[in-house]
């Protein structure tokens, strides 16, 4: 049976990373070339990685499901990505970044990792700007900084709202620069299907050619996933509407043990659904906090329209609830306090499931051309969707499904359960405990892909140099192959009535009414017995083109929707096990009288990692106890 | 609302292609135009024929991945600067006849039905669209200060999403717009100007190899870009190739 042994270097907090990197094992140059790594995913974390491994001279094969690496999701992070730079002086500190994102995550999170995460930042912002990324800068020419939820000091670099755009496709230029140097070779349009493992360590993948239906083999010396979020599984989400949890959760079943699985964050600041044909929630930027306020009439089903609304009869409840915070919570408490005023009869807009977010104060102070230098892209986003002209309306704003915490579980290596098989970016559970802070995703999925895995894998490698490269023709290729083929077979073949977009849909229903915002036992039960009904209409009555040899979409979404429905049945039983509440998980049944998240330290202070045990059998939960020897557990509180 | 769909439908790159009529009733104006294609999909799959297949990932027009030509425009009609997943059915009326292709240039082939291979745009970048700074050798960011107004005007070229719009919208099919893009960003900043003059030239060599026509200032492109990436920096990117040359 495997053990859960985190790895955590000894020697105190600060002096962890260094001290792994001083007696990590290397490899030398002449070797490295004979080495071949799959990195799975084009993110700021996989392209990060791909890039950094080339560099060093490992021979690299990155894929992506996209036509090209420069569209992964990270191109559609909007706000910043945090660095511990302190340019501002207003204290900030490596500890700093650490202690609020250990406080943010709500005690839910590795010491160890968290605080490298931290510490690498800066040399990320240093690479980026080398790059030529073009942050924002100020008018002494040096890089300027904004605040971003849940802290309070200003570390946030940015790239007006489109932060991802610009350092994804500064990630890809480093890419790109070892694709033309030979170290990296692109298969773009490949679906990784099946993890392969030879003599229990992680050999290869097999993938599906999007465009030819090819089903291909390919081995390397180690595996590393970059496969981004899962946050598609409510259907509705800000994430890419072809993100997926395939890559992971097959690896899962091959052995690698699923963390956290119910933690999910639910952004407060999303585009609200406007209809039922709606197929994708667009974010508005997390950065407009910062000079918008949130509120809502004080009178119930007010119809009013917003500017009508005197002031006396609007209630900023974020400022109300939270003094010291005000509209500037973190997103768990953000979310959570819209849908307290909308389920109670306050929310706006013709559904009832909005709240507005204000600019007229900040317009009236700063004046419209701040307003407009700071968020004008956001703003035409929002007239473009919603009609509304933030400059005049408030915007309408409703939580929604955004960011997957959870994740393969992985040791200081970033390695997961199976030997030679790592996890990076958002794949994995590691840094953001129980709720992530804005901006800290760009920075560890660039941190880890860039200046972590360098240095892990190289120590995993060392002793692998002997292993000469490995045959697509032994048996274990084979038969993940085979197992690929016959699931698509069987995919094809039910030849029902309902498409997979519709299972989907109604899957991500049954998971967002139940195991979203808020969750309760009962609720937990009769999602599980929804889940399990509606699996078993999916595998008996999906229609799908039955071509495997060409393009085929619909074959693609329903491998995906196959998945979300295994790893759905997992969310609700890690829901249904965490009976505290904490970061984004919210039981109802262990909440404060003012309605705030219980923790309950005593018995969950623990990371849930899940061992798959066998085809409708059931998981096996694995403790990993969380130890805080750097910052003393408190009560989250932002009053 | 009621529309007459007439959708370029090709099985994949060899085949021949032709335009496939489908009179579609089910269209509301609440749909962007992708989600109205969605709704004919599904119609098409319950009656047992082929889906139309095009590209999409972000749907908030940022990734890139989609492109239709739509009534004689790369990203539709209607509204300036918007991408395809942002195009709102309320641009059309009810009874309209609507064309939907993919991108046409020789540059970026079909590969079926609104798909098209834009791996050119790529091989592009790949000829020289970086700075060679490896990890971890960086100075701290303040080291260099840069100019605001340039970083701005990088910024600007920067946010190009390599869509590929503007080689569909201009009648030689010149990629022009796009390279310049990339080209202007880097030579705004100081830690691109190292090798602004290599990077220019081996762009535009790998570009015109591609089979990407030339520019002949119609200006098609800006006016269809949907990030309203300025000619600017074409006029930049030819500045740059001959201050290369000449030197
Ligand atoms: C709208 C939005 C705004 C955000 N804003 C911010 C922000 O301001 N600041 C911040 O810090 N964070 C932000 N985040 C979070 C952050 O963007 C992501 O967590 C981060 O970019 C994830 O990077 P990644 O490299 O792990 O994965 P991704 O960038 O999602 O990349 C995943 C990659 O995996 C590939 N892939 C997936 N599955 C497969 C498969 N089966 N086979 C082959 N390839 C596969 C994809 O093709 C892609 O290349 C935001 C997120 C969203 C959705
Ligand atoms: S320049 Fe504009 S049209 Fe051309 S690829 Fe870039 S964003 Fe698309
Ligand atoms: S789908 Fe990403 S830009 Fe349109």
């Amino acid at each position: 049976m495997i053990k859960l042994d985190a790895n955590i270097p000894e020697g105190p907090l600060a002096e962890k990373w260094t001290r792994y990197k001083a007696s990590a094992k290397l490899v030398n140059p002449a070797n490295k070339k004979k080495l071949d790594i799959i990195v799975v995913g084009t993110g700021l974390a996989g392209a990060g990685a791909a890039s950094a491994l080339g560099e060093l001279g490992y021979q690299v094969k990155n894929f992506c499901y996209q036509d090209t690496p420069r569209r992964a999701h990270s191109v559609a992070a909007q706000g910043g990505i945090n660095a511990t730079k302190n340019y501002k002086n207003d204290g900030d500190s490596i500890y700093r970044l650490f202690y609020d994102m250990i406080k943010g995550g709500d005690y839910r999170s590795r010491e160890a990792n968290v605080y490298r995460a931290a510490e690498v930042s800066n040399d990320v912002i240093d690479h980026f700007t080398a790059m030529g990324v073009p942050f924002a800068r100020d008018y002494g020419g040096n890089l300027d900084n904004r605040s971003f939820g849940g802290v309070q000091v200003s570390r946030t670099f940015y790239a007006k709202g489109q932060t991802g755009q610009q350092c994804l496709l500064g990630t890809y230029s480093s890419l790109i620069r070892q694709i033309s140097k030979g170290t990296v070779t692109m298969y773009p349009r490949r679906e990784m299907l099946e993890l392969v493992i030879i003599d229990g360590k992680a050999r290869g993948i097999i993938t599906r050619n999007l465009i030819t239906g090819e089903i291909e083999r390919h081995s390397a010396h180690a595996v590393v996933l970059a496969t981004g979020g899962y946050g598609t599984i409510y259907y509705l989400s800000t994430l890419a509407v072809n993100s997926n949890p395939s890559a992971v959760w097959k690896a899962h079943k091959k052995g690698a043990f699923f963390a956290n699985t119910s933690f999910i964050q639910i952004h407060p600041t999303s585009i609200p659904q406007l209809n039922e044909y709606q197929s994708k929630l667009t974010l508005m930027s997390e950065s407009l906090r910062n000079d918008g306020r949130i509120w809502v009439p004080r009178k119930k089903n007010d119809k009013r329209v917003a500017n009508e609304i005197p002031e006396e009869e609007r209630d900023y409840y974020l400022e109300r609830r939270y003094p010291a915070f005000g509209n500037l919570v973190p997103r768990d408490v953000a979310s959570r306090a819209a849908k307290e005023r909308c389920d109670a009869g306050y929310g706006v807009g013709e559904t009832g499931l909005a709240v507005y977010l204000d600019f007229r104060d900040a317009i009236k102070k700063q004046g419209k051309k701040d307003i407009e230098a700071k968020y004008g892209n956001l703003f035409e986003l929002c007239e473009i969707i919603t009609g509304i002209n933030p400059y005049i309306d408030p915007m309408r704003i409703y939580p929604a499904g955004h960011y997957t915490m959870g994740g393969l579980w992985v040791d200081y290596n970033l390695m997961t359960t199976i030997p030679g098989l790592f996890s990076i970016g958002e794949s994995n559970f590691s840094d953001h405990g129980a709720n992530r802070l804005g901006a800290s995703s760009l920075m560890q999925a660039s941190g880890d892909g860039y200046f972590i895995i360098p240095y892990t894998i190289s120590n995993y490698l060392a002793d692998d140099i002997k292993t000469p490269s490995i045959s697509t023709d032994k048996q274990e290729f084979e038969d993940a192959e085979k197992l690929v083929k016959e699931r698509l077979e069987k995919l094809v073949s039910i030849n029902g009535t309902q498409t997979a977009t519709s299972f989907h849909k109604r899957l991500g229903e049954i998971m967002w009414n139940y195991c979203g915002m808020s969750r309760n036992e009962d609720g937990l039960k009769k999602a599980k017995q929804m889940l399990e009904e509606l699996k078993k209409e999916f595998w008996t009555d999906l229609i799908i083109p039955s071509d495997l040899n060409s393009v085929n979409q619909e074959v693609e979404k329903a491998g995906r929707v196959a998945d979300y429905f295994e790893i759905a049945d997992l969310m609700v039983n890690d829901a249904l096990n965490r009976t505290e509440s904490c970061g984004a998980h919210f039981r109802e049944e262990s909440q404060t009288p003012e309605g705030e998240a219980l923790r309950d330290d005593k018995n969950f202070s623990y990371v849930a990692a899940w061992e798959y045990t066998g085809e409708s059998k059931p998981h096996k939960l694995h403790k990993e106890e969380l130890k805080f020897e750097n910052v003393e557990v408190q009560v989250r509180s932002y009053k | 609302m009621k529309l007459t769909l007439k959708i370029w439908r090709q099985k994949n790159a060899d085949a021949k292609g032709k335009f496939i009529t489908y009179d579609f009733d089910a269209a509301s104006p609440d749909m962007s135009f992708l989600e109205m294609l969605d709704a004919l999909n599904t119609k098409l799959i319950k009656e047992r024929t082929d889906p139309v297949a095009f590209d999409h990932d972000c749907r908030e027009g940022i990734c890139g991945s989609c492109g239709i030509y739509i009534n004689g425009h790369p990203h539709g009609p209607g509204k300036k600067a918007i991408t395809t997943c942002h195009l709102s059915m309320r641009e059309f009326k009810d009874g309209d006849t609507v064309y939907v292709e993919p991108w046409r240039a020789k540059a970026f082939p079909v590969v079926k039905d609104l798909i098209v291979d834009r791996t050119a745009f790529d091989k592009i970048q790949i000829a020289g669209g970086f700075i060679s700074t490896n990890v971890g050798s960086a100075p701290d960011s303040h080291a260099i200060p840069v100019e605001k107004s340039k970083a701005d005007e990088a910024f600007d070229s920067a946010i190009c999403i390599g869509c590929g719009a503007c080689v569909a919208a201009c009648k030689n099919a010149s990629a022009m717009l796009f390279v310049s893009a990339k080209i202007s960003q880097f030579a705004l900043l100081p830690q691109g100007r190292i090798e602004a003059k290599e990077r220019v030239q081996t762009m535009v060599k790998k570009m015109d190899e591609l089979g990407f026509g030339n520019c002949s200032n119609t200006g098609a492109c800006e006016a269809e870009c949907p990030k309203e990436i300025s000619l600017v920096n074409i006029a930049r990117m030819n500045r740059e190739f001959y201050w290369a040359k000449i030197q």
